[in-house]
């Protein structure tokens, strides 16, 4: 054991902790938007509209998100006429290249979460809203959207924890972030174990405190 | 399409090839998962709190750390500790594993944490009665695991290792990392030397969700199979 390369390594791999988090939350705020949006389309009577919405959810879950990074942040780039305009901007750059694929990644989650929710609200809770003559829109925005936020807590709490191990990958991408400055150290000192165990730990903290702010959360808006 | 075409001018038997690679690994990788589920599901039900942690360790660890970690760990590690072993044993020549063993058993180990947690679930949410009926009934152990926990609770798996095995082939695709040639690392291969990334991640994609389709397909048929008389 060299105690003295997991000291050296700690505040390193520190700051690439903040690329970590910053991917992370990056990515769940707006994956939640895209979530939400889907969700909302996959219960749509269009059939158009929800198979669009199923087809979304369906390629991007069943397909791993090292090769949705590739896509957007190397193949993206071989359109001629993405280049010119201002979209390249943002595509040139692998921090928003990750971005994009972990958002339209979690988004894909976040959307079956969110509709099972939605479909396990129980339809006397909505009659009871429509016989009190409350509108539509009130329903869905008042009612069914809080109820399905609290019901998809657990499974969402899973989600975050399982983006918050996605974002490993921006490192295959150039971004320097906790795996990437671990892969760095671990490349140079060939000191594995030491670096895993730093490294690890960092991942683990970040696991267990979204775990129990769920839990927290959970506690808080349960309905007893 | 000359682009896929088999033989010298085109990249398709390449990425045939490159996809029975990663059904193999899967596979293999899932059979090592079993392995360690085995030794694992075990620790985490006994009576003893010293296994219990170290069960619970196990999970905890490998599902709280990316995936691209524990690979990097047993690409760069893996080697150093098997040497280190051999040493003991009066060996010390060099030796490599290959990027297929390596591959297998980091994803092995991974797909293993989601399998414990599933054979878990599947023990614990079997009637009390049963293990009580085998007792008073005078089955042996051997037995009462084989001919009455494990029927009932394969039923009450198949779904959830449904799940595991879809993540399981979803994340062969990190070891392309480590230099195993299966679908992600041949689109590599054919996108730098062809300049055409878009084409084949793309198609590489279309290969996962072809694989992810069909397995869910054959899953189906087997869980129906064990469902019987439900």
């Amino acid at each position: 054991m060299d105690f003295e390369l997991m000291f050296s390594s700690f505040p390193k791999l520190l700051g690439a902790t903040v690329v970590t988090l910053k991917l992370l939350s990056a990515s769940l705020f707006f994956g939640l938007f895209i979530g939400l949006l889907f969700a909302i389309l996959r219960l749509n009577k269009n059939i158009f509209i929800n198979k669009f919405a199923y087809v979304y959810s369906y390629v991007f879950r069943g397909t791993p998100l090292l090769v949705q990074i590739f896509i957007i942040y190397f193949g993206l780039g071989q359109i001629e006429y993405l280049r010119s305009t201002f979209l390249w901007v943002i595509l040139k750059e692998p921090y928003w290249c990750a971005i994009i694929a972990f958002t339209l990644n979690t988004g894909a989650y976040t959307s079956e979460i969110l509709r099972s929710a939605f479909q396990t609200i129980k339809p006397g809770i909505i009659e009871a809203g429509k016989s009190l003559g409350i509108s539509n829109k009130i329903i869905f925005y008042k009612i069914q959207i809080p109820i399905a936020i609290r019901q998809s807590l657990p499974a969402y709490g899973n989600e975050i924890i399982l983006m918050m191990k996605g974002t490993s990958l921006a490192s295959t991408v150039t971004l320097m972030d906790l795996t990437g400055v671990a892969k760095y150290i671990i490349s140079t000192t060939f000191k594995p174990i030491e670096v895993f165990i730093v490294a690890g730990g960092i991942y683990l903290f970040m696991t267990f405190v979204i775990h129990n702010v769920i839990k927290y959360l959970e506690k808080k808006y349960s309905f007893q | 399409m000359e682009l896929l075409a088999f033989g010298k001018t085109g990249w398709g038997d390449e990425l045939f090839y490159a996809t029975l690679m990663t059904i193999a690994v899967s596979i293999a990788a899932m059979l090592v998962g079993f392995l360690f589920a085995l030794i694992f599901t075990p620790l985490k039900l006994s009576k003893y709190k010293s296994l219990n942690l170290i069960g619970n360790f196990y999970t905890t660890v490998i599902r709280g750390v990316p995936e691209l970690l524990v690979i990097y760990l047993l690409f760069f590690g893996g080697s150093g500790a098997i040497m280190y072993v051999a040493s003991i044993f009066g060996y010390f020549e060099y030796i490599e594993i290959n990027a297929f063993i390596t591959g297998a058993m980091a994803i092995g180990i991974i797909s293993g944490a989601y399998s414990t947690e599933v054979f878990r679930g599947a023990i614990q949410s079997i009637d009390k009665g049963q293990f009580e009926a085998a007792k008073v009934l005078g089955v042996s152990k051997f037995a009462q695991f084989y001919k009455i926990i494990l029927p009932q609770m394969l039923r009450l798996a198949i779904p959830n290792l449904s799940n595991v095995w879809q993540i399981t082939l979803k994340d062969t695709s990190l070891i392309s990392v480590t230099g195993l040639v299966e679908i992600m690392r041949q689109s590599y291969i054919a996108a730098g030397s062809t300049r055409d990334p878009l084409f084949f991640y793309s198609f590489a994609a279309v290969l996962y969700l072809l694989l992810t389709y069909l397995s869910m397909k054959l899953i189906n048929r087997l869980e129906a199979r064990y469902s019987r008389g439900y």
